[in-house]
């Protein structure tokens, strides 16, 4: 079976490809690479961050290079003024809601978009208490910047367990299990496909934090075994 | 209602065999029998439609009308949306908080009465707006709530009775017939032609009243072409945008003109299932429309084998459960499967991939309320009100500084000047601004009064018909407490899914709420929110949170001075 062969122009550059294939995939072919916070090959694409938006005929909107597809003869701007403004602008606000001190991808692109780390004075941040309620990893939602992906993985893009949802709703959207419940009394299984997709450093290996607050493994092994909120689950 | 064992077995027991799209039903009757939603609710509903117990704690966590935690026996909510605000309700709220001696928020001791704020209420001509939820009972809508206390104690006092003038009789008023007669339906049976029948609502010029004003005729085309089966038809009557009451006010008033729109709609592009998608906050027009159906079926006017035909209809009313968003359409269809109402990427779009995934039509309550004029007297019938561009007549909702506010059906062409001067009564004290379109509207200045009100020539001036929503400011009306209204509503109502319109709605109320006393560059700020939640968000909630404020900041910028 023959693929039928669109051509279009980004960034002034002629590119044929495959009907279907994403703007994102497109311009990885020409050597662009596209700023990118949800986006994962292990997860459904939603185009939720909107940073890999493109400039699409001068469109009404701006269109997120993960999912939309590219249309024939179309002229595309991966990086144009419009584009730039939104990049910069949802990387300042992310940066004034989130702590992304761990987020070494996002910081790249803060630093390549100008980011100035001052931008919203006085805003409020998402403030989350550290979960550790479970030996395998901690959770610290205020470095969440809800891709979703950990919540798509746990449900039906892997793992079908479905210990994680999203509760709230706008600002405060916050990954949650049910009526937020430790882990240990969640359906988790503790596969850690969580972690493995996690793009920030809201999801991390109990040993690694500890390690990082200066706790020797013995130490590390001795707060793990000590469940904290629930002795009712102690068999 | 005491939580036992058998209570609930009870309530689930019509769900049994149901699957996730009966699951916004059925936490509408735990929230009314119990005034929350507990673990042992979730657990029970989780068994019973074979959703995990995390989604529809997701779910809850989505809906402003559903709760998790115990709350009281009555919820009783003042609308604080412009209208609302402007006429004290703020001070309504503040009355009954002193009354009670308790605090927004927080429920009696004796677990008797919550007292909150609330999104509009789609009362704004009979502002301050209140809506109580009784557990057990469910919800009422209440009006003119100036004095808080005296509306605490008996609150039936304060009904409310539409408002609505219509100098051609098209939709309200004149011919609005209380008894269903259903011609226009048979005349479409009779003819047995459903490509002539879309044919003539596309000759028509019919264009959708939701808002995004898209030919009504070509979703129906594209819908027919679609193949793929079974079609829906859906009618979105969430009316949220604050501003606007006007779809309410047709659907009590005229509830079978809907219905028989709606039937058409779907005999012309092959459904034989519709669904009524209503906000959560109007249940009168619920109450009234199911009456409406039920004699719409015992007539056979809907259900199975219409008059005779080989054209089935099943007709079920969905509830929504306070989410402005689900007023778009794709956030619509997941809200009715049971899901968080997140906007879905388009395309595909509603006509190949809608509810159900599925080729949908989804038509606005006046849009389908059209219809059976345009089947009975044809298309150039239909032409003869309105402009060639803007056909038909087009109801508007008046709210804020005018002698008579309500719901007024126009030809449209006559200007925004004469509305408010000739229709209304005039303006009270010195006009100061209109809002256009509702909160995802457009500020017009005193200039701007002698626009024709049409599609054509408000887009000509960088405005916008919207929903239809005109509100009213005069010199007394403080500018800074309506951008500040609407900056929190669109912080309360961005359901979170894109960045954009999470963070932009938040950063944008924070920004607004210090426009006193600003930080400067704010102005800037506002701009560079504005711009990329207009052009970088997923849906049409995002892509307008900000234009009202755009709006304002060139032509009122002296609001905005650092």
């Amino acid at each position: 079976m023959t693929e039928k062969q669109i051509t279009l122009t980004i960034d002034q550059q002629s590119v044929t490809v495959a009907e279907g294939t994403t703007l994102l995939e497109a311009a990885r072919q020409i050597g662009k690479e596209i700023p990118i916070i949800c986006y994962s090959d292990k997860t459904t694409a939603n185009g939720l961050c909107r940073l890999c938006v493109v400039d699409v005929n001068n469109g009404r909107v701006l269109q997120p290079a993960c999912v939309a597809t590219c249309s024939a003869d179309a002229q595309v701007d991966t990086r144009n003024e419009r584009v730039e403004r939104s990049r910069r602008t949802i990387l300042e606000m992310l940066n004034a809601s989130v702590n992304l001190t761990e987020a070494p991808e996002i910081q790249t692109f803060m630093e390549d978009y100008g980011v100035d780390p001052q931008r919203f004075p006085e805003a409020t941040q998402r403030e989350h208490p550290l979960y550790d309620d479970n030996p395998f990893y901690v959770r610290d939602y205020s470095q969440c910047v809800t891709c979703w992906r950990c919540v798509q993985v746990c449900g039906e893009d892997a793992q079908y367990t479905f210990a994680l949802t999203l509760d709230g709703r706008g600002f405060d959207t916050a990954v949650s299990t049910l009526f937020n419940v430790g882990m240990t009394e969640s359906p988790c299984v503790f596969c850690g496909q969580c972690l493995d997709v996690c793009p920030t450093g809201a999801l991390k290996p109990k040993i690694e934090w500890g390690l990082e607050q200066g706790l020797s493994p013995d130490e590390i092994r001795q707060t793990t075994r000590k469940p904290k909120k629930q002795p009712k689950h102690q068999e | 209602m005491v939580l036992t064992h058998t209570t609930f077995e009870t309530l689930l027991q019509p769900y049994v065999g149901r699957g996730r799209d009966a699951l916004l039903p059925i936490l509408w009757d735990v929230q009314t029998a119990f005034g929350y939603i507990s673990p042992e609710a979730v657990q029970a509903i989780s068994y019973t439609l074979r959703v995990p117990e995390s989604e529809i704690f997701g779910v809850i966590g989505f809906y402003s009308l559903f709760y998790n935690e115990p709350t009281a026996k009555r919820i009783v909510r003042v609308c604080t949306s412009p209208s609302c605000a402007i006429d004290g309700a703020h001070h309504t709220l503040e009355g009954m908080c002193r009354h009670l001696k308790v605090s927004a928020g927080q429920p009696t001791d004796d677990g008797e009465i919550l007292l909150e704020g609330t999104e509009c209420l789609g009362l704004c001509d009979q502002s301050p707006a209140v809506l109580i939820s009784t557990q057990g009972q469910g919800e009422s809508l209440h009006a003119n709530v100036y004095d808080g206390a005296a509306f605490l104690d008996n609150p039936q006092a304060f009904s409310y009775q539409n408002i609505y003038r219509s100098e051609v009789g098209i939709l309200l008023g004149k011919s609005a017939s209380p008894q269903p007669h259903y011609h226009a339906l048979a005349k479409s049976l009779a003819e047995n032609n459903p490509d002539d029948l879309i044919e003539t609502v596309r000759q028509s010029g019919l264009i959708g009243r939701g808002g995004a004003a898209f030919p009504t005729g070509l979703k129906w085309k594209f819908t027919r072409a679609t193949q793929s089966f079974p079609k829906y038809v859906v009618c979105n009557a969430d009316e949220s945008e604050p501003g606007t009451f006007k779809d309410r006010v047709l659907m009590e008033e005229n509830p079978h003109l809907l219905l028989e729109g709606l039937a058409i709609a779907a005999y012309a592009i092959g459904a034989n299932k519709a669904y009524i998608f209503i906000r959560g906050e109007y249940p009168e027009a619920t109450r009234i429309l199911q009456q409406a159906i039920d004699e719409a079926v015992a007539h056979n006017w809907l259900g199975d084998a219409i008059q005779g035909s080989a054209f089935s209809l099943d007709v079920e009313i969905r509830r929504g459960a306070g989410a402005y968003v689900c007023g778009e359409e794709t956030a619509l269809f997941e809200a009715i499967e049971g899901k968080r109402g997140f906007p879905r990427i388009k395309p595909p779009y509603p006509t190949t991939n809608g509810l159900f995934d599925k080729p949908t039509v989804v038509n606005n309550v006046e849009t389908l309320c059209n219809v059976p004029l345009i089947v009975l007297q044809g298309a150039d019938a239909y032409k003869q009100y309105g402009t060639e561009k803007s056909s038909g007549t087009k109801l508007i909702s008046i709210s804020g500084s005018v002698r008579q506010p309500g719901v007024y059906e126009i030809n449209p062409g006559l200007t925004l000047r004469t509305l408010m001067d000739e229709y209304c009564g005039g303006v009270i004290g010195e006009l100061q601004a209109v809002l256009m379109g509702g909160a995802a509207g457009v500020f017009m200045t005193p200039e701007e009064m002698d626009v024709p009100l049409t599609f054509e020539d408000l887009r000509a001036v960088g405005s916008t018909f919207g929903s239809g929503a005109i509100m009213v400011f005069n010199h007394e009306v403080d500018l800074v407490e309506v951008l500040q209204s609407l900056g929190h509503f669109f912080k309360h109502e961005s359901c979170g899914k894109c960045f954009p319109c999470q963070l932009g709605t938040q950063r944008q109320h924070e920004i607004l709420h210090r426009l006193r006393a600003p930080i400067a560059g704010d102005a800037v700020r506002l701009v560079d929110i504005g711009m990329t939640m207009t052009e970088a968000s997923i849906c049409g909630l995002g892509q307008t949170a900000a234009t009202a404020v755009l709006s304002a900041l060139k032509k009122f910028p002296h609001l905005f001075t650092e």
